[in-house]
């Protein structure tokens, strides 16, 4: 299956987004289109309006102002099921009674499912399995470590077969070997099926090695486009208020790229 | 002891009791696992106020208890949805103010009400046809929400998820109020209003010492619930115990056992 629209419009379009919580301004007058099959890296300090953004393409805030268009739709009208959405896993609620079979069916039906019908579980298992994390069908969320709640969750996200899979820090409290496996499953599952990933990181090495496009974000847009591009000092500089991290970051820019 | 349950107000007891065990036991995991476990006791509480203004009135008080509690509950679902005041919050105001509305309506009577004290204290043992007839149309209404079941456990595990999945969340919260809020109120007849948030609270809490599942959790505050009931109406009869109360102090005798049993299991 390829993911990718048929006309090959942008799988996100942003036009002068500016989102007002009050008098707190979290997003002002952004505007970028991200192409079909892109694997965009969101960066910016904290209170960036980074996650803000995020909720705008998901259809859980509206825009206070300017036009925002997901897969073609706007974003509160398009069809959720061809959107996949990985949240912070650190939010799960550890007290709530949780199967992964039920945390990952729960993406197919949109509804918390009660008991799994046969042709569920085996799209289920298959979805786990995906992501290396078979064994796991069966056993409560509660007790999953970071790393293998994060495949959970990546199954729940790929298990709808979503043209557009949107991830909220992904990385944050996984080891390194599995940030490296997390990668590898989203650009397998990119490859497959050409979809558009959208991604929040605090991590501009990863940024710049995955991505494909990075959003440079500070409730402006201070960059957007190609790693090397974005990623430049002037724009990390103008977002962060300063490089000191990025002196040594910018070292490895010349560093090998994800093809 | 079966001879028991040839009387006619011991079989009334134990079928509204039972009602009320699977009314509890289905939106009791929804109330313990969106952290309101407060709202039961808020609730009753101010059921309180709508009871004492039907008496003041000269109204049958559960006519008028049940819309002013549904009132209360969805005030509170607007602050928590609306305002920066947590849950609990937003319980403990309304709570106060509707138990001194109802304790200024009492004064206004200006005799004496025992009738009020019905339903601070419950009485399982005296319960009405009308009260049995309220409770079944609850349990009836339910019927009806359960295709809603799937989506509002959905938002209990993850309103974010829901929400990004065009669950309406918010209308959700109102419904589930209101409907806990007739619970309460059909409830608090039986049990009275110092004991009525047991029945939401203990039954789905012990369950969750043992389930794996949310729907595994409703069969068991289901399960707690009925037995809860049976076993307590026959104690309380053998024994001359209140029969509310005793109800209540099985299903924590329940609770302890389950938190003995079960520790640290899923």
């Amino acid at each position: 299956m390829n993911a990718t629209p048929q006309n090959g419009s942008p799988a996100v379009e942003v036009e002068h987004l500016t989102v007002r919580f009050g008098d707190h301004l979290a997003l002002e007058d952004v505007t970028l289109a991200v192409p079909a099959g892109a694997f965009v890296a969101i960066v910016g300090p904290n209170g960036a309006g980074k996650s803000t953004l995020l909720k705008v393409l998901l259809g859980l805030v509206p825009p206070s102002h300017g036009r925002v268009r997901v897969l073609g739709s706007p974003s509160d009208k398009v069809d959720p099921r061809r959107i996949g959405y990985v949240p912070q896993f650190k939010t799960l609620d550890r007290t709530f009674p949780a199967l992964a079979e039920e945390l990952v069916a729960s993406g197919l039906r949109r509804a918390w499912p009660g008991r799994l019908t046969s042709g569920e579980r085996a799209r289920v298992r298959a979805a786990l399995e995906r992501v290396g994390a078979g064994q796991l069908i069966g056993r409560p969320v509660s007790r999953f470590s970071g790393g293998e709640l994060q495949r959970v969750y990546l199954a729940r996200a790929f298990v709808r077969r979503p043209q557009l899979v949107m991830l909220d820090e992904p990385a944050t409290g996984i080891d390194v070997l599995g940030e490296a496996d997390m990668y590898r499953l989203l650009e397998d599952y990119q490859k497959e099926t050409g979809a558009t990933l959208l991604m929040i990181t605090h991590d501009w090495e990863a940024a710049y090695h995955h991505a494909t496009h990075v959003i440079v974000l500070n409730r402006r847009l201070i960059g957007f486009g190609p790693p090397e591009r974005a990623l430049s000092e002037r724009c990390l500089r103008e977002a962060f208020g300063h490089v000191g991290h990025a002196h040594g970051f910018s070292m490895t820019l010349g560093g090998e790229r994800r093809a | 002891m079966l001879e028991v349950w040839s009387l006619p107000f011991m079989q009334r007891a134990l079928l509204a009791g039972l009602v009320m065990a699977l009314l509890a036991g289905y939106y009791g995991p929804f109330v313990v696992q969106r952290g309101l476990s407060f709202l039961g006791s808020g609730l009753a509480h101010a059921a309180f106020g709508g009871v004492a203004l039907g008496l003041l009135l000269g109204l049958e008080p559960l006519w008028v208890a049940v819309p002013f509690t549904a009132a209360v509950a969805l005030g509170i679902t607007w602050v928590r949805e609306r305002t920066h005041i947590r849950g609990d919050t937003a319980v403990g105001i309304f709570f106060a103010f509707s138990m001194a509305l109802g304790i200024v309506f009492l004064s206004l009577k200006r005799e004496y009400t025992a009738e009020a004290f019905t339903y601070l204290f419950g009485s399982i043992l005296a319960v009405a046809p009308a009260d049995l007839w309220a409770s079944l149309a609850l349990l009836a209404l339910t019927a009806l929400t359960l295709p809603l079941w799937g989506r509002w456990a959905y938002a209990t595990f993850d309103r974010e998820l829901a929400a990004a999945d065009r669950v309406p969340v918010a209308l959700d919260d109102y419904l589930l109020a209101f409907l806990v809020a007739l619970v309460v109120v059909v409830a608090m007849k039986l049990v009275g209003l110092l004991l009525v948030a047991a029945f939401l609270v203990i039954p789905a809490a012990a369950a969750r010492q043992w389930a794996r599942t949310f729907l595994g959790m409703v069969v068991g505050a289901v399960f707690v619930g009925v037995f809860s009931v049976f076993a307590g109406l026959l104690f309380s009869y053998g024994y001359d115990l209140p029969s509310g109360a005793t109800v209540v102090l099985l299903q924590a005798f329940v609770f302890t056992a389950a938190a003995l049993l079960f520790r640290r299991a899923s």
